[in-house]
């Protein structure tokens, strides 16, 4: 965390001018309505670059009348936000990078630099030319070493050229953005490795999408009629094995439960389950004593979601939802089915 | 290698035109609204069967990410929000894909708004990039007029809106819920998750954060197929990537190569090698800051994907590697980093807060020698007390490179000692929290 603090002197007020009171409402309109508070940090980087380069203290009196916004919010994200400055910095405001990799190449001279052409960290010039800062990482690290002035970064420098380029910019000269040696942008000095292929450049890369996409689009539907295939032979198959299954178990809808007790079935049979509950409205199954929100979380994934589901189960189909369970002969021992059918009966009244 | 013909970010170094025109020849916008008209779930499926992991570090996969996004609608809108705020030391690779191919974003972040069925996207940008919004805002604006994005974008039917937004200098806004609340307005503090940001993100709205190179990379991998994509590099590492390399290599530069691309392929193709020749390697961070570093006996044919770096105890996160050569102090290249989380921790939860600070003070200490031995280990315990309680990574991003440099230049911190103590100053040592 870094101490920061409004200036002593500050001027008496600050409004947006035309210019920048126009920007600041296109800003506040790129919001959805009542969430105008998401325009503060571009309305105050506005105040920072239309006040010199630094914001007071009126300003964000102002932005937050604008945005409706209590004063000491304002303040609260001001003070966070380390780009805005709340002190006059010179007018050629060098931010210098002083991270890891920005040191590894050298940065220690570029802070030489600062401290013999500027002065001190923090201070302006007599001539309000200049003021330096160390930041923290400017994400331009393969052109390290670097520095940010005002709004634009100046690259692999060295000790001379970064004299060269204070030099210049305190006369006025124009001086070169970006890399300060011959290289582009974050290619490697001396030309680049890759991207020299033309073809990708004169517009053959243009329409190959659409075999792709045919492809793709023939793979799928040989995929789903595989799928298709696979789900017919699956349902033979399992209504093969439940007319096995129901043959076995010799289903007793009217048995009472004490029977069903001793009575294990053999098998276990699949019954009726659905995708959804009917009208989207599941029966609150946590009625059944012993079915708590987890059990019947578990029943619901099944597919289970109405008492008159689970009354109609016979011996098969308890043993095979209590496999599904885990909780051994729990159907039978609380007697769920009669108690579901209670509740079935008490539901049509 | 990679072959120029499978490398997604063409003008990564500004050569060619960064505009509409450039971009449509080079085949950005290229059957965009086709893919739109498959559907959501498809374009979701498509990059789900890609095997294409997040960009920013964390390297969750993308399209498991936006299956995430509720199905349905209970009337609150949808939000794409794109992390631009790139910001880990080492790592300058959204940077490039801004200002030299700001379409190839665009267009990703339409194809990903219409897989979450969002109609809104806030591309959110590090406040230091000014030319990089600027050069982005006027893409958009060249997008809008064409009529690829705003209403029925592409064609699609799809109404969409797309803008820029801008931090002011705050690395802890690169955690995706911390980028939320300074996008709503306020100070960049992480949430508490969950809710997460898919049920609970911007506005209160289902949302979710991405990094520009897992946007932009989206439409190449609609366009050339999941299979193409998924065909490069190691199984469940696969894809392009960008590898920014900084620090002590003869021509350090950010380079799209393929997952799983060894470490000396790399910096010997792309950078000349290292400074002074291989064998004057020390180690390297391979992951941008955070990540614990690699010493050099390790780099022989060290693989650069995700599994195989976390297996060696750190982690390939943005792909930001930093090379560093014998001549390295290394404890200061750690302390420094050290004062970079300090001066980063957003003050919220005690661990950090404190421990930052704490372990920069120490670490300051042993650049100098000015420590005790025994003091190493505090400092290692410090930094596993720190790691895993705070609400965001930034405690544990502070711990790593702390816990990297014990674990394999222990020797030196003890030499730096040793010689302090041998050459002591009128002051004599001074004990752990001073």
């Amino acid at each position: 965390m870094s101490g920061r603090h409004l200036a002593k002197q500050q001027p008496a007020s600050f409004e947006f001018d035309a210019n920048f009171a126009a920007l600041a409402q296109k800003r506040i309109a790129m919001y959805p309505e009542g969430k105008q508070a998401s325009a503060i940090v571009p309305l105050l980087w506005f105040a920072q670059k239309q006040h010199d380069n630094w914001i007071p203290e009126a300003a964000l009196r102002h932005i937050g009348d604008l945005l409706d916004m209590a004063y000491i919010r304002v303040l609260e994200v001001v003070t966070f936000y380390t780009m805005f400055n709340l002190a006059p910095v010179g007018k050629h405001f060098v931010q210098f990078c002083g991270t890891t990799p920005c040191w590894l190449n050298g940065a220690d001279k570029i802070k030489d630099a600062c401290k013999s052409f500027i002065g001190e960290e923090n201070t302006i010039t007599a001539d309000g030319e200049f003021s330096w800062l160390e930041v923290e990482c400017l994400g331009a690290c393969v052109n390290a070493p670097m520095v940010q002035i005002n709004d634009d970064y100046y690259e692999d420098l060295d000790e001379d050229s970064f004299k060269q380029l204070l030099a210049d910019l305190k006369v006025g000269n124009q001086t070169k953005i970006g890399p300060q040696t011959d290289r582009v942008n974050s290619a490697p000095l001396g030309g680049n490795t890759t991207l020299i292929d033309n073809t990708l450049y004169d517009g053959s890369m243009v329409g190959g999408y659409k075999s792709v996409l045919k492809q793709i689009e023939k793979a799928e539907a040989q995929a789903a009629k595989a799928a298709v295939a696979k789900a017919k032979a699956e349902a033979k198959a399992e209504a093969k094995a439940e007319a096995k299954a129901k043959a076995a178990a010799k289903p007793k809808a009217a048995a009472k439960p004490k029977a069903k007790k001793t009575a294990k079935p053999a098998t276990e049979s699949k019954p009726k389950l659905l995708k959804a509950a009917r009208r989207g409205k599941a029966d609150d199954l946590k009625k059944i004593a012993g079915v708590g929100p987890k059990i019947e979380g578990i029943l619901q994934q099944l597919g289970v979601y109405h008492f008159d589901q689970i009354a109609s189960w016979d011996a098969a189909q308890v043993a095979w939802v209590d496999a599904q369970l885990k909780f051994k002969g729990r159907i039978d021992r609380e007697d769920w089915i009669a108690q579901a059918k209670k509740f079935v009966e008490e539901g049509d009244k | 290698m990679l072959a120029d013909k499978d490398r997604i970010f063409t003008n990564l170094y500004g050569q060619h035109d960064w505009g509409l025109k450039g971009a449509l020849k080079r085949g950005t916008w290229d059957g965009t609204a086709d893919f739109m008209a498959k559907g959501d779930d498809w374009i979701v499926n498509q990059i789900k069967a890609s095997g294409l992991r997040g960009r920013g570090g964390a390297g969750f996969p993308t399209g498991l990410k936006w299956s995430f996004m509720p199905k349905g609608t209970d009337g609150r809108p949808h939000y794409l929000v794109v992390n631009a705020d790139e910001s880990e030391p080492g790592t300058c690779k959204d940077r490039e894909i801004m200002r030299h191919d700001p379409h190839v974003l665009i267009e990703g972040c339409l194809i990903a708004s219409f897989a979450m069925r969002a109609h809104a996207c806030y591309i959110y940008v590090r406040g230091e990039f000014i030319l990089e919004r600027e050069r982005l805002q006027a893409a958009i604006d060249q997008a809008y007029e064409a009529g690829l994005v705003g209403k029925n974008a592409c064609g699609s039917g799809w109404d969409f809106d797309i803008y820029v937004h801008h931090g002011a200098g705050a690395y802890i806004c690169g955690e995706e819920t911390a980028l939320i609340e300074s996008l709503e307005g306020k100070k960049g503090m992480p949430r508490l998750k969950p809710p997460f940001p898919a049920n609970v993100g911007l506005y209160g709205a289902p949302s979710t954060v991405n990094n520009v190179e897992s946007i932009a990379v989206t439409p190449t991998i609609l366009r050339r197929g999941p299979n193409w994509f998924s065909s490069l590099g190691n199984p469940n590492n696969v894809g392009t990537k960008l590898f920014c390399i900084s620090g002590h290599v003869n021509r350090p530069c950010t380079v799209e190569e393929e997952m799983g691309v060894t470490f000396r392929d790399l910096i010997e193709t792309h950078c000349g090698g290292v400074r002074g020749g291989w064998d004057n390697l020390k180690c390297v961070i391979p992951g941008g800051s955070s990540v614990p570093m690699i010493p050099a006996e390790q780099c022989d044919d060290l693989v650069m994907d995700f599994d195989t770096l976390r297996g060696l105890g750190s982690g390939l996160g943005t792909a930001a590697v930093i090379v560093m050569d014998k001549s390295t102090d290394v404890i200061r290249a750690i302390q420094r980093l050290s004062y970079f989380y300090k001066h980063e921790s957003c003050g919220q939860c005690t661990p950090c807060r404190e421990g930052t600070g704490w372990m920069w003070r120490v670490m300051t200490r042993m650049v100098e020698g000015r420590a005790e031995k025994r003091e190493i280990d505090m400092l290692f315990d410090v930094t596993k007390q720190i790691e895993g309680h705070t609400i965001c990574a930034l405690g544990d991003a502070a711990a790593w490179p702390i816990q990297g440099l014990i674990k394999h230049f222990r020797h030196e911190i003890e030499d730096r000692i040793d010689q302090y103590a041998a050459n002591p100053d009128k002051h004599g040592s001074v004990l752990a929290a001073e």
